[in-house]
């Protein structure tokens, strides 16, 4: 039995906006799945076959010990072995800001998914612009908290970034939300602007092209 | 499929020349024996009739017959997993992981561990009475392959009227045996588990194979594979394959850690070739132990099955198409200091369950103890399988 979307509560306000787009007893890749957290979401609330690649093995011995499937691997070697459309969605949440290429990993997701969907922070958020401006340094925010010699987060990116990569890899948006830190969606949809302003995260659904 | 008949392994009829001889005879386990209509087609295109398949089962088989568990053993295993030996009398070499409320929980599942085809432990092998000459078949018993001791378990599942088995399992040369299961036998394994183990054997196990095996032929004892009818073992050629392999076995950080430059029950050296250092003693020991529990022909013909095991090329050169259409769900598991059967290995059997959108799970294990991690009490290793194993039965509704 599915239950209702639970809109509180410990769950990753990323993972809760991921849940309301992903179709019910689909087929899911989720890559970089971390401690298993959003598979067991969407295996809760939507009842779908889930997988995932996971590049801590720490992280992976937890997540197949709970039951679930996830490979030790990483979004930039280990994509290319999936066949075409092998899942309903492949999903790379809060990941591809620290993959090595992020072109080739989205348009593998856009390969292996039949839609892909994508979370990331937003480095067009207004604090972090601001903190560039008045202070001259990288920003650290608490979405961002290690310094520029630490951080794993080698490919920042902007919403406008963000979408003109996806127009690059020859995708379409389906869906995009921007939402602030306490994972309220922003109620300005049609600006992407003001999204690239306001949105500490988003979260976008996309497909190829046909 | 003949009758297969069912006997009991009391009867010692032969004169032991290795204490291991007579339970390759008349096994201590039970023992299925299929007769002569019904011989197994081997890889290599030869029959091979009679044939016993002695195993040992643990648990109970429920009614629906859904809670089987196929355990496959490595090269110097045997169906002992979680009893005591009848030749050493030491517990089961998996006994670690089986038992009630163990990781292969005995209260849950009916596991089932057969001596493989070519083993030395009552199943058929070269040990075994060639009937056109009723003496050992020695060399004349035909060369096996991996995928020939799985058509031989199969015969033995299709025994115990079982269609599908909850999970097959095995580490090293028993995982080789489930992944052909998963390959030869996908709609009769649910879930599979294959251990630090490989899709083909590399160059460097073969190498290693092979000087076992040269030293087992090098000894004069050996004589042509015929020295059960002289009464003799050519225990020195063996205990030196077996000391050369257990050394792959272990890690090189492990040897160091508990030999070092030990010496062995003395102060000094003794300026002779006496064993002087720990690891020359324990290796000795190892050595000699084994000789009396094994056969040095079914050594042979073991590891020859563990060389020629190919999966890639036994399916057109891609390891992917063993597995098209698999429904099984995987576990595939390795461990960080295993440099005989390394990570890279169990990587190419996921990245072929991957482009074949297999459901597979796999876990790089952290251990210093190298290849034998498999049969050692490893915590994290045990709860992947009791995790794994236990959400898959839940999901199939099994008790």
């Amino acid at each position: 039995m599915q239950k209702a979307i639970p809109l509180t509560g410990q769950h990753r306000a990323d993972h809760l906006l991921i849940a309301e787009m992903v179709t019910s007893s689909s087929r899911v890749l989720d890559v970089g799945c971390g401690d298993g957290a959003l598979l067991k979401l969407l295996a809760e609330t939507k009842g779908v076959d889930g997988r995932g690649v996971e590049l801590s093995r720490e992280k992976v011995n937890l997540c197949v010990k709970s039951g679930l499937s996830v490979i030790q691997g990483d979004a930039d070697s280990d994509l290319k072995d999936y066949p075409d459309r092998a899942f309903d969605f492949a999903i790379l949440s809060l990941t591809i800001q620290a993959t090595r290429d992020p072109k080739t990993v989205l348009e593998n997701l856009l390969r292996i998914g039949k839609h892909a969907i994508v979370s990331f922070p937003n480095f067009g958020h207004w604090r972090i612009r601001a903190q560039l401006l008045l202070t001259g340094r990288m920003p650290m925010t608490p979405n961002l908290p290690e310094p520029w010699y630490s951080t794993a987060d080698a490919h920042l990116c902007t919403i406008r970034d963000f979408a003109d990569l996806v127009s690059l890899v020859d995708a379409e948006v389906e869906d995009a939300v921007a939402f602030n830190s306490q994972g309220k969606r922003l109620p300005i949809k049609h600006s992407i602007a003001l999204q690239n302003l306001l949105g500490e995260k988003a979260v976008f659904k996309l497909k190829r092209r046909s | 499929m003949g009758t297969s008949t069912a006997v009991s392994g009391d009867q010692n009829q032969t004169s032991a020349s290795a204490p291991h001889r007579s339970e390759a005879l008349s096994p201590s386990s039970p023992c299925v024996v299929f007769p002569d209509d019904a011989p197994l087609r081997l890889e290599s295109g030869q029959h091979l009739a009679p044939l016993s398949i002695a195993y040992e089962t643990y648990g109970t088989l429920n009614a629906a017959k859904s809670n089987a568990i196929l355990v496959c053993h490595a090269l110097t295993g045997d169906q002992y997993a979680a009893s005591n030996h009848p030749v050493t009398g030491k517990p089961g070499w998996w006994d670690a992981l089986i038992g009630p409320g163990k990781p292969v929980d005995t209260d849950r599942f009916f596991i089932i561990c057969p001596n493989i085809l070519g083993g030395c432990m009552g199943s058929t092998g070269p040990v075994s009475l060639n009937p056109k000459t009723g003496k050992p078949y020695g060399l004349d018993f035909p060369v096996i392959t991996i995928g020939d001791m799985v058509d031989a378990q199969v015969r033995l599942i299709d025994h115990l009227g079982i269609d599908q088995l909850f999970s097959v399992i095995g580490g090293s040369m028993g995982g080789m045996q489930v992944l052909e299961w998963a390959a030869r036998q996908k709609k009769r394994v649910a879930t599979a588990i294959p251990i630090a183990t490989a899709p083909w054997h590399s160059a460097q196990n073969i190498a290693f194979h092979e000087v076992g095996r040269q030293a087992v032929m090098a000894d004069p004892d050996w004589r042509g594979g015929n020295y059960h009818d002289a009464g003799i073992v050519p225990k020195n050629g063996l205990a030196v394959a077996r000391m050369a392999a257990h050394i792959t076995y272990l890690s090189e950080k492990a040897l160091q850690g508990k030999f070092g430059r030990n010496l062995q029950d003395r102060a000094a050296r003794s300026f002779s070739f006496d064993a002087d250092f720990k690891i020359e003693s324990y290796l000795r020991h190892q050595g000699s132990t084994f000789v009396d529990r094994f056969d040095a022909n079914s050594y042979l013909y073991i590891t020859r099955a563990m060389d020629y095991f190919d999966l890639e090329t036994a399916h057109g050169g891609k390891l992917a198409n063993a597995f098209v259409g698999t429904t099984t769900q995987f576990c595939v598991v390795s461990f960080t200091s295993d440099w005989l059967y390394p990570t890279r290995d169990s990587k190419a059997i996921v990245h072929a369950l991957n482009a074949v959108a297999a459901n597979v799970s796999f876990v790089e294990i952290e251990s210093d103890k190298g290849h034998d991690a498999f049969l050692l009490d490893e915590p994290e290793f045990h709860a992947t399988v009791r995790g794994f194993l236990g959400a898959a039965a839940t999901k199939r509704g099994l008790a």
